[in-house]
């Protein structure tokens, strides 16, 4: 059903992308590679200290590298793939196909990235982007602080011109991977006359700096994937400001509005078996093969109807960027549900599980990877923006509802 | 295929929102259920229907239709959604014009879907026996008799059925009720001997009827497709149906919150805009959410059905259920939003909830589809 001529030129050269890219997936991607990871030790995340946990992992890793498809929209001359939004589009739906797991999991794809293609200099393109896609830099997220979380704009780590030269002084919290990131992408108040959203800039730097201290935050889940940073008179070249000085704020957004995509993608993990399936080996089933346990069965149904249509908006909001039509404050929308559904998720699973899901510590519940991961979620309708805070800017950009 | 509408689907979609905002507005239905008016619908919007060439929207070129899809013909049923407009378009244009071009012998197809075509034919399929909606659990008999076969029992919830000029009727031939084998669909004509049709008037002033077949006698050539082997039909035209409902559900959830948030935006209480209380924000921002993630799923429905009928019914499970519980969702908050004046006649938000309640049922409500979309993925 193309509607012109052109169009029917697209679609088959599309067609034979889509041919192209199966055939080279199916001969590329391991075998272990075509399932979710299991735990966070599983994934890859690149980086100076970087280790592969398997040997598959590597190969995936470096093939899809060298295609370019760890950033396959991102332009070639940085170490993209160079893909059309269409040919991503397959793509991804041909990874999804056969289960295939992203090669490069990394703060500097989903969140420094687009800001730096929108808002960096050409250098600074070219300094960082390349070993982004190359994993070979891992990147921090300095944004909150212990006095500013839902209020973010009105954070206090300064910094002060010196020269050539900004001197950081302060500190950061909730920085994810801070312990592990080689590099740290962060707001900073460079002008503490302005009023609050107007003295802030976007600054980057090495986390191996004099004067960057990190130390992990023992979480529920008893992890420690975030950190408290602190920032002893740090000293920063002026030239590693993304953006102009004093407008970091406007990158801050941005970039949010990627870190919100990516954790409302956490919501749709629908891979793997279905969640009615996962909880039938725990509860059981009747005569009939049905969940053994009517009131779970439903609230799962409820799920799948839920996690279906989300996808679908997902897939939609998509489509409506590449046509121009998306509201830039859609990603919060997503965000909001998408979180409060990987928590719905994860309550069935606990749920299911019933005791079996409780233990914490032995090598049968995998060192309680289920009750941990269950906990972790409770942050994603925190991190990111919280709920309330999604819900607020829906009301006011969107809907635009009146009020402070 | 893209999530959002083509060219030539926006223009669609304009036209028909000129036409349906321009002569049928909410007062039009209001005009047509206080003057009780005996056919329930505009003959003469209807013929205006067909000459735009909405009538036979899905009827082939070669029966004298346009030949286009289900997401076409969800397009115009969200329009007819926004204003609540009473039309013989579900009904004859896309449920009886996709059971015939879908089922239909070409004998058949040639003598009714030229007339569904031109608007002069009106039809709709009689399928709902019980209370719910149960389609296995049909048990109108039909049993052989001579060269024919001889119809009892009794429908309901037949949409437009007591202004009808042909009906479609789900009978068993064969096996128990709950048996997907021995269902058949038989078109009859409901001037025949034995065909009883009380019309019933509905909560929301849309058509509808019961209606009794004793002993009526039909002959082997009104058999719609294969003798005892209907549910195949049946369950591509019923989706086909839900798909359609759900959009007119995405038009009707998107209008009472377009006009919530208006009412929000203007009156005030306590010195203040209520617009500006957090508690009515949130709400109204999570059931935005809810209508955005239905609308979705309600496209991703409609084009798998264009895609391939037999395919999409997990993708119309959702796309009905979360219609269902979102214009639920819609209807109260609405009412709720606007105070004591929701609860007024007056007023037209209590029209769109007694709507959304009627759609929640035909083909099948939330639950339903919820434990469908389980079924399908074996649990």
């Amino acid at each position: 059903m193309a509607d012109s001529k052109t169009g029917d030129t697209e679609t088959a050269e599309l067609e034979t992308f889509r041919a192209e890219t199966r055939a080279w997936l199916e001969a590329n991607c391991p075998p272990e590679m075509r399932k979710p990871a299991t735990s966070d030790a599983d994934v890859f995340w690149g980086g100076r200290n970087a280790k592969f946990s398997s040997e598959p992992q590597r190969i995936w890793f470096e093939r899809m590298r060298d295609k370019g498809w760890t950033v396959p929209d991102w332009p070639r001359e940085y170490g993209g793939g160079g893909l059309s939004p269409a040919e991503h589009k397959v793509l991804r739906a041909e990874m999804g196909r056969i289960g295939a797991r992203p090669p490069l999991s990394s703060f500097g794809i989903w969140m420094l990235g687009p800001a730096l293609l929108k808002y960096g200099n050409e250098a600074q393109k070219k300094e960082h982007l390349p070993k982004i896609a190359a994993g070979e830099i891992r990147w921090c997220q300095g944004y909150s602080e212990p006095n500013a979380g839902s209020d973010l704009a009105s954070l206090q780590t300064r910094a002060e011109s010196d020269g050539d030269d900004f001197v950081i002084t302060g500190s950061k919290i909730w920085t994810s991977y801070a312990n592990y990131a080689d590099w740290i992408f962060c707001l900073v108040r460079t002008d503490p006359t302005a009023k609050k959203h107007d003295g802030i800039s976007f600054i980057l730097f090495d986390m191996t700096s004099k004067g960057v201290t990190t130390k992990p935050i023992l979480l529920i889940s008893g992890y420690s994937p975030f950190c408290e940073t602190f920032f002893d008179g740090v000293r920063v070249p002026k030239s590693h400001v993304v953006g102009t000085v004093n407008r970091g704020w406007d990158v801050a957004k941005y970039l949010l509005q990627h870190e919100r995509a990516m954790i409302s993608g956490m919501g749709e993990r629908g891979v793997g078996r279905p969640l009615g399936q996962i909880a039938a080996d725990s509860v059981g089933t009747d005569a009939q093969g049905k969940l053994d346990d009517a009131m779970l069965r439903g609230k799962i149904a409820t799920f799948d109807v839920d996690e279906a249509a989300l996808a679908a908006c997902a897939e939609r909001a998509v489509d409506l960027a590449k046509a121009g039509q998306a509201h830039p404050a859609f990603s919060s929308a997503m965000k909001y549900y998408g979180t409060e559904l990987n928590k719905r998720r994860y309550e069935i699973l606990m749920s299911a599980g019933g005791v079996d899901a409780l233990e914490w510590e032995s090598e049968r519940s995998k060192q309680g990877a289920r009750p941990r991961a269950w906990l972790r979620t409770k942050a994603n309708s925190i991190e990111g923006g919280t709920t309330e805070v999604m819900l607020g800017i829906v009301a006011k950009r969107i809907l635009d509802l009146p009020g402070a | 295929m893209a999530l959002v509408l083509t060219e030539e689907q926006s223009m669609l979609r304009d036209s028909a929102r000129g036409l349906i905002s321009d002569k049928a507005p909410v007062s039009h239905l209001r005009h047509l259920r206080d003057a009780k008016d005996p056919t329930g619908f505009s003959k003469e919007l209807w013929h205006s229907f067909a000459e735009m060439g909405f009538a036979g929207l899905l009827v082939p070129e070669e029966f004298g239709g346009s030949g286009l899809g289900y997401v076409e013909a969800g397009v115009v049923m969200e329009e007819i959604g926004r204003t609540l407009m009473p039309s013989p378009f579900l009904a004859t244009s896309v449920v009886a014009a996709s059971a015939l071009a879908r089922g239909g012998n070409a004998a058949q197809k040639s003598e009714h879907l030229p007339k569904i075509a031109s608007g002069s034919l009106l039809a709709t399929l009689a399928i709902d026996e019980g209370a719910k909606h149960r389609p296995l659990q049909t048990s109108l008999q039909a049993v052989r008799a001579g060269n024919g076969f001889k119809l009892s029992g009794a429908k309901a919830l037949v949409v437009d059925g007591h202004v009808a000029d042909l009906l479609i009727v789900a009978a068993r031939t064969a096996g128990a009720a709950g048996e997907r084998n021995g269902l058949t669909l038989f078109l009859v004509n409901p001037k025949a001997k034995g065909v009883a049709i009380e019309r019933t008037i509905m909560v929301d002033a849309h058509n509808a009827a019961r209606i009794e077949l004793a002993n009526v006698e039909v002959d082997a050539d009104s058999v719609l497709g294969e003798v005892d082997q209907g549910a195949a039909l049946l369950d591509g035209v019923l989706d086909i149906g839900r798909g359609a409902v759900a959009a007119e559900m995405v038009g009707l959830s998107d209008e009472v919150f377009g006009r919530t948030v208006e009412y929000l935006k203007s009156r005030k209480q306590f010195g203040k805009l209520i617009g500006e209380f957090q508690a009515l924000q949130h709400r109204a921002a999570e059931l935005y959410v809810d209508i955005e993630i239905t609308r979705a799923a309600t496209m991703k429905a409609l084009q798998a059905l264009d895609a391939d009928v037999a395919k999409a019914a997990p993708s119309v499970a959702v796309a009905k259920a979360r219609a269902g519980t979102t214009a639920t969702r819609a209807v109260q908050e609405g009412v709720q939003m606007h105070g004591g004046m929701g609860m007024t006649d007056q007023f037209d938000i209590g029209f769109f909830m007694k709507r959304a309640r009627v759609c929640e049922e035909l083909f099948g409500d939330a639950n339903y589809h919820t434990e469908q979309l389980a079924r399908a993925r074996g649990y």
